[in-house]
C-alpha cells in the first residue's frame, strides 16, 4: 500500500511515578497506511484507548518513537491532521447541529462564508441535513454520534480517531452506525483508527484488526481482514466473515493466556 | 406527526436509520395564556390567603399597629405617600443597581483570571471563600467614613462588595467545571486557551453566573438598605424606614418595605428574563411536556 499515516516503533507509556507506576503500554510497533481502517481490540486495561490517545497527542509516549504523517503527533495535532470521536458525542448544547459541525471550522479560521456550505456537506454525508437547525438534545443517541462524526470530518483530516464511538448505543443502532461509518470512510478516503471491544464490530469495519493484551498493554496479534471494502448486512452472514470473527476471538484468548492472566 | 415525517429525508442508498428516528422529543411549545394562568393560580391564591388571614387576625386580636400593621393600613399609607417612598425607592435602587454592576463586573473579571491562571486561582479562591462567609454588610460604617456619609458611593461600595463574592465564586466554579472530553475535543482541534474560554468555558459558566446574579440581585437591595441604616441622606428607603419607625408611623415603614419588595422582585425578574434570552438552550427551559 501507499504511504504511512502512523508509524510507531517501540512505543511505551507509563503513568505515574515511583511505586504508583503503571505500565499502560510497552513495545508497540504499528504501521497504519493511507486509507486503512484499523481496529484496536482487546480486554479493558490493554491500553487500546491509550494507544489511540498517543496517536492523537492527547497523551505523550514515555518511550519509543511515534510518527504521524511524517511529523511528531504534536505537530500533526497543530496541523489539524486528525479528527476525533469519543464514546460520548460531546456536542455543545447551546449550538445547533449545524453550528456544532461548524465549530472546528471557526476554530481553524475557515472563511465565514465557506463554513455553512461545508457543514451542510458533512451533514449530508451523515444524512442529517434535515436536522441542521435542531439542537443536540433533540436528537437520539445515534444521531448525536453522527453529528460528532460530521464535526470530526468537517475540516477533512487525514486521520479519523474513534474511541469506542458506538459503545453507548443499542445493538440495532450500532449496526446501522457501522454501515454509516464504512460508507463515510469509502467516500472520504480518510484513514481510521477505531477502538472497540466488540469482535464482530472490529471485523465488519476493518481492513486490519490489531489485537491487544494487558499487563502490560501490548500488541499480541494483527489480523488482516480480506473482505471487500464494499460491505453490507449480507457480509455479516458470509462464512469468510465468521471465520475472521473466530480468528480474532482465538487471538484474543491466546493473548490473554500469553499475558499470564485468567 | 406529519411534520416529523417530513423531516426524515428519503435516503435511497441506506434507509437503515429511518426506523431509529421516531423518538425525537417535541420541540419546546410556547405557553398559552390558559397554561400560564393554571401555573400561577396556586401562588396567587396563596398570596391572597396570607393577606386576608393577616388582615383578619390583626383585626380580630386587636394587634397594635406598631406591633404589626394591617395590610389595609399599609395600602392606605402606600397610596398616600407614594411619591415620597417611590422617589426614595428609586434612589436606593440606583445605589443597589450601580453597586451590583460594579460588583458583578469585578467578579467576572476575577473569575476569568482565576480560570486562566492556576496560581492566581490557588492564591485567591480560599481567601474569597473565607471573605464570602464574613457578614460583609458590617463594613458599611467603615465605607461611610472612607467615601463620606452623604456620598452615595459609600452605599454602592457596600453593595459591590456584598455582590462580588458569591458571583465570583460561582462563576469561577462554572468556568472550571467543564467536561474533560470537551477540553480534549478542543485540544484535538488545536484550539488556543482563549478559544476554549470563549467557546466552552463561558457558555458552561452561564448557568452558574445567572444563578449567582439572581441571588446577588436580591442581596444588592438588602445591602443598600442596610448601608443606609448607618446614616446618610434622608431621602432613601433605609433612612425613611428608620425615621418612620422612630416616629411610630409603622404603616409608613411597612409601605416603604413594600416598595423595596416590589423593586427586589422586579430586579430579580429582569435577570430571569435576561437568562432566558441568553441561554434558551439550557435544560431548565426545555419544555418537559
Amino acid at each position: 500500500m501507499s504511504s504511512s499515516v502512523v508509524e510507531a516503533r517501540g512505543v511505551g507509556k507509563t503513568f505515574g511515578t515511583g511505586d504508583g507506576q503503571i505500565v499502560a503500554l510497552s513495545g508497540i510497533d504499528l504501521q497504519i497506511h493511507q486509507g486503512d481502517f484499523i481496529s484496536l481490540i482487546g480486554p479493558s486495561g490493554c491500553g487500546k484507548s491509550t494507544l489511540l490517545r498517543l496517536i492523537g497527542d492527547l497523551v505523550s509516549p514515555t518511550t519509543g518513537t511515534l510518527v504521524v504523517n511524517g511529523k511528531t503527533p504534536g505537530q500533526a495535532r497543530l496541523d489539524r491532521d486528525y479528527g476525533i470521536v469519543f464514546q460520548s458525542a460531546t456536542l455543545l448544547d447551546w449550538r445547533s447541529v449545524q453550528k456544532n459541525v461548524e465549530l472546528p471550522l471557526e476554530i481553524m479560521d475557515f472563511p465565514s462564508e465557506e463554513r455553512p456550505a461545508r457543514a451542510r456537506e458533512m451533514l449530508d454525508l451523515v444524512q442529517l441535513d434535515a436536522f441542521a437547525d435542531h439542537f443536540p438534545w433533540q436528537l437520539s443517541g445515534g444521531m448525536q454520534q453522527r453529528v460528532a462524526i460530521a464535526r470530526a470530518l468537517a475540516f477533512r483530516p487525514s486521520l479519523l480517531l474513534m474511541d469506542e464511538p458506538f459503545g453507548a448505543l443499542d445493538e440495532m443502532t450500532r449496526e446501522a452506525m457501522q454501515q454509516e461509518v464504512l460508507r463515510v470512510w469509502r467516500e472520504t478516503g480518510t484513514s481510521v483508527v477505531f477502538v472497540t471491544h466488540s469482535i464482530p464490530e472490529a471485523v465488519f469495519l476493518s481492513t486490519r484488526v490489531v489485537v491487544m493484551s494487558p499487563r502490560p498493554g501490548h500488541i499480541s496479534d494483527e489480523i488482516v481482514v480480506d473482505l471487500p471494502r464494499q460491505r453490507d448486512q449480507d457480509t455479516r452472514e458470509q462464512s469468510k466473515y465468521f471465520d475472521l470473527v473466530i480468528e480474532v476471538r482465538e487471538a484474543l484468548r491466546k493473548g490473554e493466556k500469553g499475558g499470564g492472566a485468567l | 406527526m406529519t411534520e416529523r415525517d417530513d423531516l426524515i429525508r428519503e435516503t435511497p442508498e441506506t434507509d437503515v436509520f429511518a426506523s431509529f428516528e421516531g423518538d425525537l422529543p417535541t420541540i419546546g411549545r410556547r405557553s398559552s395564556p390558559g397554561r400560564l394562568l393554571r401555573r400561577y393560580l396556586p401562588a396567587f391564591i396563596a398570596f391572597l390567603t396570607v393577606i386576608l388571614v393577616w388582615e383578619g387576625l390583626t383585626r380580630l386580636l386587636g394587634v397594635e399597629s406598631f406591633v404589626l400593621s394591617k395590610p389595609s393600613e399599609i395600602l392606605t399609607s402606600f397610596t398616600e405617600t407614594f411619591t415620597t417612598i417611590w422617589g426614595a425607592g428609586m434612589r436606593t435602587l440606583l445605589e443597589a443597581a450601580t453597586g451590583f454592576v460594579i460588583g458583578t463586573s469585578l467578579a467576572v473579571a476575577t473569575s476569568l483570571a482565576a480560570a486562566r491562571w492556576v496560581g492566581f486561582r490557588d492564591g485567591m479562591l480560599p481567601i474569597a471563600i473565607a471573605l464570602n462567609a464574613t457578614p460583609i454588610a458590617a463594613l458599611a460604617p467603615i465605607f461611610n467614613s472612607w467615601f463620606g456619609l452623604t456620598n452615595p458611593f459609600s452605599k454602592m461600595a457596600v453593595v459591590a462588595v456584598v455582590v462580588y463574592f458569591p458571583v465570583m465564586i460561582n462563576t469561577t466554579r462554572g468556568l472550571l467545571e467543564v467536561d474533560p472530553a470537551e477540553l480534549e475535543l478542543m485540544r484535538s482541534m488545536a484550539a488556543t486557551p482563549a478559544e476554549v474560554t470563549r467557546r466552552i468555558r463561558i457558555p458552561r459558566a452561564l448557568p452558574y453566573f445567572f444563578s449567582s446574579i439572581k441571588v446577588a440581585s436580591v442581596l444588592s437591595l438588602i445591602a443598600a438598605i442596610i448601608a443606609e441604616y448607618f446614616g446618610g441622606p434622608q431621602n432613601v428607603l433605609g433612612q425613611y424606614i428608620v425615621n418612620r419607625a422612630q416616629l411610630f408611623q409603622f404603616p409608613d415603614a411597612w409601605a416603604a418595605i413594600l416598595v423595596a419588595s416590589i423593586l427586589g422582585v422586579t430586579f430579580y425578574l429582569l435577570i430571569l428574563l435576561a437568562e432566558r434570552r441568553l441561554m434558551p438552550w439550557h435544560v431548565s427551559f426545555r419544555s418537559s411536556d
